[in-house]
């Protein structure tokens, strides 16, 4: 089986995320670029359908340069191999633009299942998988917390509010995965060296049939018109419970009309 | 004024309460038009539709319609945006509504915001990014605007419209077939409000201890006619099931009332509740960052505490 699984580099959460004031896109210098947590799971699930029905495992990133952290990262979890789609054309692309340009790829390099992470933990839109199997005409099968493949046809745990829905598709498909699907390994330090060698091939625009007017900045669909530091969240009241802290608390709700 | 299509969300043919957040955002914006897709639409539907404002009501009741996923209400939507052409569309920022906002605004070429929670002139949509610590405002420049709208962001007022109904045929493609549902599971969640859509949402972390001790906060929850909900410690440590998890890797909530308990609040779980418009946080350690958010914090042990705030609530009610 010939799985994808898609790959993002995000500014670390835990560091100052922001935008940049020239161009309003995410200032990638200003952070720490990790690799999308819900992408790792994403990885650890292509890994053990690997396993389980053997093929290999491509990853697939668009991103600039530094971007190759997180193929490293994939390949020494144990990936066979990564496509690094990187052009300065894209820069600035929204989600319509970045899943028009991998799309494109993905139809140039062939899978049999792609699979990402439900969503980044910077931008958060959530869309990316429901477009590329859209762009694609391939079966949606996201927001999975199990999936099976057997011969042609997968199956999926879709999460819903209610609790889950299964699912059915035939191959090729196009998977999300959340967090409770899996554990993700971490990579050994053989893992980490094999990496090392495993062929990486980046790709430009060109190289993908990507028309230059569907991606980057100026192409897309959507803008963002100005931005501002949210306010800082005026300091509360802080009681120490001395025994009577619950009923502190409801007196504050009732001063609030909440009860 | 011009339409705009908001798209119904209903579980078991009873409207949700964001989708009449929804219309009342709409009829600030031009002419709200509701679209009802799937099996299930009755008379106090389109009861509750016209209370809010919808002049048009779209009904395409076809079984088939949520028997795959998401792709088929995304071939509706984009059947009615080519028929009507819509000033915008309007679908709750929940995770199929947006996964149905990404495939339609693949379908027509148009632009689309995720997660808005404001809506103004021109569709200028407000953003809460970064986990709360940007705002941003942004608009689509291209196609018909198609817009998420995140739940509890605008307050439902009822204002009557005509609700006049028209049935609508939708012809499904072969590909929008391709995930099919074959069977619905649902799990137990008791009376309480969903958790993205609740007014009040109480969560417990770690310090809550064990899974047994979770009916501490439901009690509280309960008293409150809140939703429950759960740190990442807490649904890694299998006390609380993973759906009802708050922050960066789960569910975003911005009710009204969030009260943490026995949570640190750490920054990926900040990320999911930090627009809640009141915090009161209940924590042992006073220097968990909880406090940094929270409107009243009560220094101390939960078990101690919420026990005691859930009998007072129930005394003065």
């Amino acid at each position: 089986m010939n799985i994808v699984v898609c790959v993002k580099q995000v500014p670390d959460t835990a560091t100052e995320r922001k935008l940049r004031s020239d161009d309003k896109t995410l200032d990638r210098d200003a952070a720490d670029g990790v690799v999308n947590e819900l992408d790792e799971y994403a990885v650890e699930e292509a890994l053990k359908l690997k396993e389980a029905h053997g093929g290999e495992v491509t990853v697939l990133t668009m991103g600039p340069g530094k971007a190759t952290d997180t193929i490293r990262k994939a390949l020494a979890m144990g990936a066979d191999k990564a496509v690094h789609l990187s052009d300065e054309a894209l820069h600035g692309s929204d989600a319509l633009g970045t899943s028009y340009a991998m799309a494109q790829v993905l139809k140039k390099i062939g899978f049999d299942l792609v699979i990402l992470g439900a969503e980044s933990t910077d931008a958060r839109t959530g869309v990316l998988a429901a477009m590329l199997a859209e762009r694609l005409g391939t079966p949606q099968l996201t927001l999975a917390n199990k999936v099976e493949v057997e011969g042609s046809s997968i199956r999926i745990q879709r999460l819903t509010d209610y609790g889950f829905d299964k699912v059915e598709a035939a191959l090729p498909a196009v998977v999300s995965v959340v967090e409770k699907i899996n554990e993700p390994r971490y990579p050994s330090f053989k893992g980490i060296m094999a990496a090392k060698k495993k062929p990486v091939e980046t790709l430009a625009i060109g190289d993908a049939s990507i028309d230059a007017g569907q991606v980057g900045l100026g192409a897309a669909w959507s803008e963002v018109v100005d931005f501002a530091a949210a306010p800082p969240r005026a300091a509360g009241t802080i009681v120490k419970d001395e025994g009577d802290g619950g009923a502190n608390a409801a007196d504050f709700l009732a001063s609030k009309k909440f009860i | 004024m011009s339409e705009i299509l908001v798209l119904v969300e209903q579980v078991e043919g009873e409207v949700k309460k964001v989708t009449l957040e929804l219309l009342t955002l709409a009829r600030s914006l031009g002419t709200p038009a509701a679209v009802w897709l799937g099996p299930g639409y009755t008379a106090d539907a389109k009861a509750k539709l016209a209370e809010y404002g919808a002049e048009t009501i779209y009904v395409a009741g076809s079984e088939e319609l949520v028997q795959y996923v998401v792709a088929p209400k995304a071939e509706a939507l984009a059947q009615l945006v080519a028929d009507k052409s819509p000033a915008a569309v309007l679908v709750a920022a929940t995770a199929e509504g947006k996964e149905i906002a990404g495939r339609l605004a693949v379908k027509t070429d148009s632009g689309v915001i995720t997660d808005a929670v404001g809506l103004g002139d021109g569709f200028v949509a407000d953003q809460s990014i970064f986990g709360g610590g940007v705002n941003v405002h942004s608009k689509v420049r291209r196609g018909t605007p198609i817009v998420a709208v995140r739940p509890n962001s605008t307050a439902p007022a009822p204002s009557a419209g005509a609700g006049a109904e028209q049935e609508i045929s939708v012809a499904l493609s072969e590909a929008a077939k391709g995930a099919r549902v074959v069977e619905r599971v649902k799990q137990e969640k008791g009376a309480r409000p969903e958790l993205t859509e609740a007014a009040i949402v109480v969560s417990g972390g770690r310090g809550v201890g064990s899974a047994e001790n979770f009916a501490v906060i439901e009690q509280l929850a309960d008293a409150l006619g809140a939703a429950v909900g759960a740190s990442r410690a807490a649904t890694d440590a299998g006390w609380y099931p993973h759906q009802f998890q708050v922050g960066q890797t789960g569910k975003t909530v911005s009710p009204q009332l969030y009260i943490a308990a026995g949570i640190s609040g750490a920054i990926q779980h900040r990320a999911g509740m930090q627009t809640a418009k009141t915090i009161i946080a209940i924590n042992k350690d006073p220097e968990a960052p909880i406090f940094e958010l929270a409107d009243y914090g009560v220094v101390g042990d939960l078990h101690q505490v919420v026990p005691q705030l859930t009998e007072e609530i129930k005394k003065r009610k």
